[in-house]
C-alpha cells in the first residue's frame, strides 16, 4: 500500500493499451472516461465503442493488472454507456497515432440525435487521405474491416491497401 | 495477490460463472451500470420489453453467422460477421438488462445457478419463450433475400432505437443510443445491396424481387403493440411499434423504388405471433444449433 500513494491512477490507467490497436492508449480512444479514488477504491469508468466489441473483457482485465502492479490492490473498473461513444472521442494525439501507425483517422462523425435517420443510398461519402504516401485520391474496399471499427480503404497513388477507422 | 500476467488476469478474472459466453474474459456488459427501475415502471414489464429486444438480435445475429464460409465475397462476409457481432453486442445488454430486473424469476435463477443471467437467458430458454418477430426467425434464403431481410430488420429496428433514444429508462435510452449508429450503418449497407441486386442484371432482379415476395408477409405482425408495449409505451419506456410504421413505409418505399423492385401491397395488421411466442419450426432449428453445446456441456469452458 505505501507504493500506491506514490503513483497516481488516472496516470496508471492511462498508459494502459487498447488491445487491438495497440498503438493508441485507452485514454487516446475515448474509451477512458474517468479515474477517481472512493473510499480506498480505485474505480475506472470505461465504455464500449461498439455494443459488440469483443475487446472489453480484456480492456477491463489490462486495466486490473496494471493498477494492481501499480500497487492498487482495491479497483472496480465500470461500464458506462451514457453518453455513447462516436469516433469524436478520439483524441488528437490518438489520431495522430494512428496515422503513424498507417491507419486514417477518421473524420468528422454523423450527428445523430434527435428524429429518423436520414438514409444513405449513393456510396458512403466517407473520405481519407492515404496514411502511407499523404495522396487524398483513394477508394473504399470494402465498408467492413479486421475490426467492428475499421473500413478497408485503398490509394490510388501508391496502390497501397491501409485501414480507415470509420466514422460512427 | 496480483495476477503474474494478463492472461492469468483474464483466467482467473471470475471464479466460475465469468468463463460463459464466449469463452474466457467476458464479463457483465452492465457491470457498474446503474440498474435501478425507474419509479413507476413495472419490472417484470420492463423486462418482457427487453426480451423481446433482445431476442430480436440474438436471433438475426444468429440467422447472419449462417453465411459464415458461404458469402459471396470475402469482404461481404467480414460486412456480415461485423453485423451479426454488434446485433450480438446488443442482444447481451437487452438481455443482460432484462436479468438484472429479475425476468428470469427466483426459481429460474436457482435452476441455472451460476451462470450469467444473459446466458441462462440465451441458451436455456425453450423457442416457446422467445419474443423474437417472425421477420428475424425466418429462414435466409438466398443472398437477395437476406440482404431484404436485413433492410426490413434494421429499419424497424433503427425506428424503434431511435425513438428509445428517449426512453424514461436510462439504460434502455443508453443501449438504444449505441444502436442506432450501428444500425444505421447497418440498413444503409443492406439498402445499397438491395439497389445493386434490384437495378443489376435480370436474375440480380429477379432474386432480390422474390427476396421482397417471401420477406414482406412477415411485416403483417410488426406494427401491432403488444399489451406490454402498449402499457410501457404510455409510461413513456417503450414505443408502440405502430409509431414507427409510416416510417418504416417510407423508408422501405424509397429502396425498393429506387432498385425497379415492385412495392407489395402492405399487408394487413395482425394479432402479434412471435412477441407472444409464437414460432414456426425454423426457430427451433436456430436454437438446437445456438443452444446444443451450451446444454450438452454446462458451464463448459475453453
Amino acid at each position: 500500500m505505501a507504493i500506491s500513494a506514490a503513483r497516481d491512477p488516472r496516470a496508471v490507467a492511462e498508459t494502459v493499451t487498447d488491445p487491438e490497436l495497440p498503438a493508441l492508449t485507452l485514454a487516446d480512444l475515448g474509451v477512458l472516461r474517468d479515474v477517481r479514488v472512493h473510499e480506498g477504491t480505485v474505480v475506472v469508468d470505461i465504455t464500449p465503442t461498439y455494443s459488440g466489441c469483443p475487446a472489453m473483457g480484456v480492456m477491463r482485465a489490462d486495466l486490473l493488472h496494471a493498477l494492481h502492479t501499480a500497487g492498487f490492490d482495491d479497483v472496480e473498473v465500470r461500464t458506462v454507456l451514457s453518453p455513447a461513444w462516436s469516433t469524436d472521442w478520439i483524441s488528437e494525439e490518438g489520431r495522430r497515432k494512428l496515422a503513424v501507425a498507417g491507419i486514417a483517422p477518421p473524420g468528422k462523425a454523423p450527428v445523430r440525435t434527435t428524429g429518423p435517420v436520414p438514409l444513405q443510398l449513393g456510396p458512403p461519402r466517407r473520405t481519407a487521405a492515404c496514411p502511407l504516401c499523404g495522396s487524398p485520391d483513394t477508394e473504399e474496399l470494402s465498408e467492413f474491416g479486421a475490426t467492428a471499427c475499421k473500413a478497408l480503404r485503398r490509394c490510388r497513388g501508391c496502390r497501397e491497401p491501409f485501414e480507415h477507422v470509420k466514422e460512427i | 495477490m496480483h495476477e503474474e500476467t494478463v492472461y492469468d488476469a483474464l483466467t482467473n478474472a471470475h471464479d466460475d460463472a465469468g468463463h460463459w459466453a464466449f469463452g474466457t474474459g467476458f464479463d457483465d456488459p452492465l457491470a457498474g451500470v446503474d440498474t435501478t427501475v425507474p419509479d413507476g415502471v413495472d419490472p417484470a414489464d420492463l423486462g418482457a420489453y427487453c426480451l423481446m429486444l433482445g431476442d430480436d438480435a440474438l436471433v438475426l445475429a444468429q440467422r447472419l453467422t449462417q453465411w459464415i464460409t458461404a458469402a459471396p465475397e470475402l469482404e461481404e462476409e467480414v460486412a456480415i460477421g461485423n453485423t451479426g457481432l454488434d446485433l450480438l453486442g446488443q442482444a447481451r445488454l437487452l438481455l443482460a438488462r432484462a436479468g438484472s430486473v429479475g425476468v428470469l424469476g427466483r426459481s429460474r435463477s436457482l435452476a441455472t445457478g451460476s451462470i450469467p443471467d444473459e446466458d441462462a437467458l440465451a441458451y436455456f430458454r425453450d423457442a416457446d419463450e422467445f419474443r423474437c418477430t417472425g421477420l428475424v426467425a425466418a429462414g435466409n434464403g438466398d443472398f437477395g433475400q437476406t440482404m431484404v431481410r436485413l433492410l426490413v430488420a434494421s429499419t424497424v429496428r433503427l425506428a424503434v432505437l431511435a425513438r428509445l433514444r428517449d426512453s424514461g429508462d436510462p439504460v434502455l435510452a443508453a443501449i438504444a443510443a449505441k444502436g442506432v449508429h450501428e444500425l444505421a450503418y447497418h440498413r444503409d449497407h443492406a439498402a445499397r445491396w438491395v439497389l445493386r441486386l434490384g437495378d443489376g442484371t435480370p436474375e440480380s432482379h429477379r432474386r432480390a424481387q422474390a427476396g421482397v415476395d417471401a420477406v414482406w408477409p412477415h411485416l403483417a405482425d410488426l406494427f401491432t403493440a403488444t399489451d406490454v408495449e402498449a402499457r410501457l409505451a404510455a409510461a413513456g419506456v417503450a414505443v408502440d411499434p405502430a409509431d414507427v410504421r409510416a416510417e418504416v413505409h417510407e423508408v422501405l418505399t424509397t429502396v425498393l423504388e429506387r432498385a425497379t423492385l415492385r412495392v407489395p401491397a402492405w399487408p394487413a395488421d395482425v394479432a402479434p405471433r412471435g412477441r407472444a411466442g409464437e414460432h414456426g419450426p425454423e426457430l427451433t432449428g436456430l436454437l438446437e444449433t445456438l443452444q446444443g453445446l451450451a446444454r450438452q456441456h454446462p458451464a463448459a469452458t475453453w
